[in-house]
């Protein structure tokens, strides 16, 4: 294909670190790119679900894009979209099926959201913007880290949520029983927040974590 | 008057740009702006020369409330001491209001002033008044029991969320009082609706009224009467609560005799503090006119079908009920999130007044649909604003060309 003579690339040269570190902060899909969003609105009440979400989330997107990477100069342009489409469709039915097994009770938290990974413009994203064009091994490092870069992300609203929202982080409870508000013996002080537990909540706790992250990030700020 | 002058002139240098408590700046200059005339005029250009400024709007929408609050307080302790029977006089209902409702405010002003210093701190510019209105709207639309802790963190997040995010004062999008409440309502629904906090029943020795006392509003017993048909009994004793002699007649309604959040019970007076913002030219009557005209209009078309008891109500009672009234006067008008053009206004209050009463109907989950009504047509006023602009351009370019 290419005529230029390739450099032998270490495997975790500078270059490729970058592939790994970019997707946290500079260039996160959630706060930066704004894909994924549905899913970090959806599956965000429990840490549970968040977790599992973004393991799953991680498998597909690596296997994808090292798949996609290693076909690229097989896949006829105009269909690609629908060749990755087989490729994820066949991946998430992979985890369906061993959540369904290994995990029912999270598998049935995560009900369609499990299915609805094949439409995560992150996957999608990823596939079209980095694996047509790139090496197995570099395709593999960008699908970490954007899954790291989302996980972080879709963990971090988990955590907010499932503690002011429910009080406990991993079904554990956190805020001590006795501190709640008992209206009958007229006893406690504290009361959870229910607007946590409603996905609008989700959204503003995105969009607060996207506002520290441009105070701290200067350079994400567009010119206006 | 010279020595306060003296301290505002001795502590300026160590709160000024460099000095080494500059974090103060936005206190200092907020308090001597209150106490003295600002000595900066405006230098340069072409300026409407009027006295009225953003400080003088804002106090004359807090004297427009006072009437209202003050009933409010005379209404809590009226309630409070109806409810263990006990004979009581007006300054001993003033006094029992005064208690409850002083920490409120108090707490309101802090927490909302402390976000305000923090970002005007932030942003160096000095504090704005906006918070003078908001801070006594939010008190005035809790209900009394409320813990002090929940209504400062719902101050906080009306003021971070409702406007600090959007640039401060007159950037704000939604109204921040009513951001507060609906943040309040989906946080904690227990202290926020049902039929436990609108009246307190903690007696004197911090005990507890015998169960069985029902302190719900009109909205919430006439949201019980839905889905039990019509002429079932236990409907009928509610319905006889809202004829002619019942809590909850018209008359009771109009001034306020009813319990709810505090400031929302007495159209009559609410009304009152709303004429004289017409008359001042602080409020648009615009807004005022055709929210009353949009929720009749629903309330009357619910009337024609009457399915339930709560759709049969009389229109006009159905809007003395709830906030629609306090809605209408000091929600809806506010003039940062409301509609800016004269069209705009007219279909803007129009279509909060209908929906306020069609959600507060349809379901009965959300008694307080002026609420979230508003909220909804704060988000659409500056899209109501863009077709009313672009029609205007249309008709005017149509002008020329036939000219």
């Amino acid at each position: 294909m290419s005529t230029e003579v390739k450099t032998k690339e270490s495997l975790f040269s500078k270059k490729n670190q970058q592939l790994l570190k970019d997707p946290f902060n500079d260039n996160n899909p959630i706060t930066v790119q704004v894909l994924g969003i549905c899913s970090a609105l959806a599956i965000t009440v429990k840490l549970e679900p968040a977790i599992v979400m973004s393991l799953s989330v991680m498998f597909v997107l690596a296997a994808g894009n090292v798949i996609i990477s290693l076909i690229r100069n097989l896949i006829p342009n105009r269909i690609r979209i629908i060749v990755q489409l087989v490729v994820v469709a066949s991946l998430v039915i992979l985890v369906d099926q061993f959540l369904k097994a290994f995990a029912y009770d999270v598998s049935k938290q995560l009900s369609v959201f499990v299915g609805l990974i094949i439409t995560n413009c992150i996957i999608m994203g990823r596939f079209e913007a980095f694996a047509l064009g790139n090496g197995p091994w570099k395709a593999f490092l960008d699908g970490i880290g954007n899954s790291i870069g989302y996980g972080v992300i879709l963990i971090a609203v988990a955590f907010v949520r499932e503690l002011l929202g429910s009080g406990q982080l991993l079904g554990a409870q956190i805020i001590p029983l006795s501190w709640y508000i008992d209206m009958d013996k007229g006893t406690g002080f504290y009361a959870n927040n229910g607007f946590f537990l409603f996905p609008p909540m989700a959204l503003i706790v995105v969009g607060m974590i996207i506002w520290a992250q441009r105070a701290k990030n200067t350079k994400l700020i567009e010119e206006n | 008057m010279k020595f306060v002058q003296n301290i505002f002139d001795q502590t300026r240098p160590l709160v000024e740009k460099d000095g080494k408590r500059n974090i103060f700046y936005p206190l200092h200059n907020a308090i001597e702006t209150m106490a003295f005339v600002p000595d900066h005029t405006a230098h340069s250009g072409a300026h409407v020369r009027d006295a009225i400024d953003l400080k003088r709007t804002m106090v004359t929408v807090i004297f427009a409330m006072v009437p209202a609050l003050l009933f409010g307080m005379w209404n809590i302790g009226r309630l409070h001491f109806g409810a263990f029977g006990e004979e009581s006089t007006l300054i001993d209902n003033v006094i029992f209001g005064a208690m409850k409702l002083l920490p409120l405010i108090i707490v309101t002003y802090a927490a909302g002033l402390g976000v305000e210093i923090y970002f005007s701190w932030k942003r160096n510019h000095p504090v704005n008044e906006g918070f003078l209105v908001s801070g006594l709207l939010i008190p005035m639309i809790m209900p009394v029991d409320i813990p002090l802790w929940m209504v400062a963190v719902s101050t906080i997040f009306a003021v971070l969320i409702g406007k600090e995010v959007f640039g401060g004062t007159g950037m704000n999008l939604l109204n921040p009082a009513l951001t507060a409440r609906a943040f309040a309502f989906f946080a904690y629904p227990t202290w926020m609706s049902g039929d436990k906090v609108w009246i307190n029943t903690t007696s004197a020795d911090g005990g507890q009224l015998v169960d069985g006392y029902s302190g719900a509003t009109a909205l919430g017993d006439l949201a019980t009467t839905v889905g039990q048909g019509l002429g079932n009994p236990s409907t009928e004793t509610v319905m006889a609560q809202f004829g002619p002699e019942g809590t909850y007649s018209l008359m009771n309604a109009f001034l306020g005799l009813i319990p709810g959040s505090i400031g929302e019970t007495s159209a009559a007076l609410i009304l009152l503090g709303g004429l004289f913002l017409v008359f001042k030219g602080v409020g648009s009557w615009r807004i005022m006119v055709s929210f009353f005209i949009g929720g009749f209009v629903m309330a009357a078309i619910f009337n024609a079908f009457a399915v339930n008891e709560f759709m049969g109500l009389n229109p006009l009672h159905q809007l003395m009920l709830g906030g629609f009234m306090f809605g209408m006067v000091f929600m809806a008008t506010d003039p940062v999130s409301a509609a800016q053009t004269t069209t705009g206004k007219l279909i803007y209050g129009f279509l909060a007044g209908f929906f306020g009463i069609m959600i507060r109907v349809f379901n009965p989950a959300y008694p307080e649909g002026i609420m979230l009504a508003i909220l909804f047509m704060n988000v659409m006023a500056p899209l109501i604003d863009h077709y009313v602009v672009e029609a205007n351009v249309k008709r005017r370019a149509k002008r020329l060309a036939n000219a």
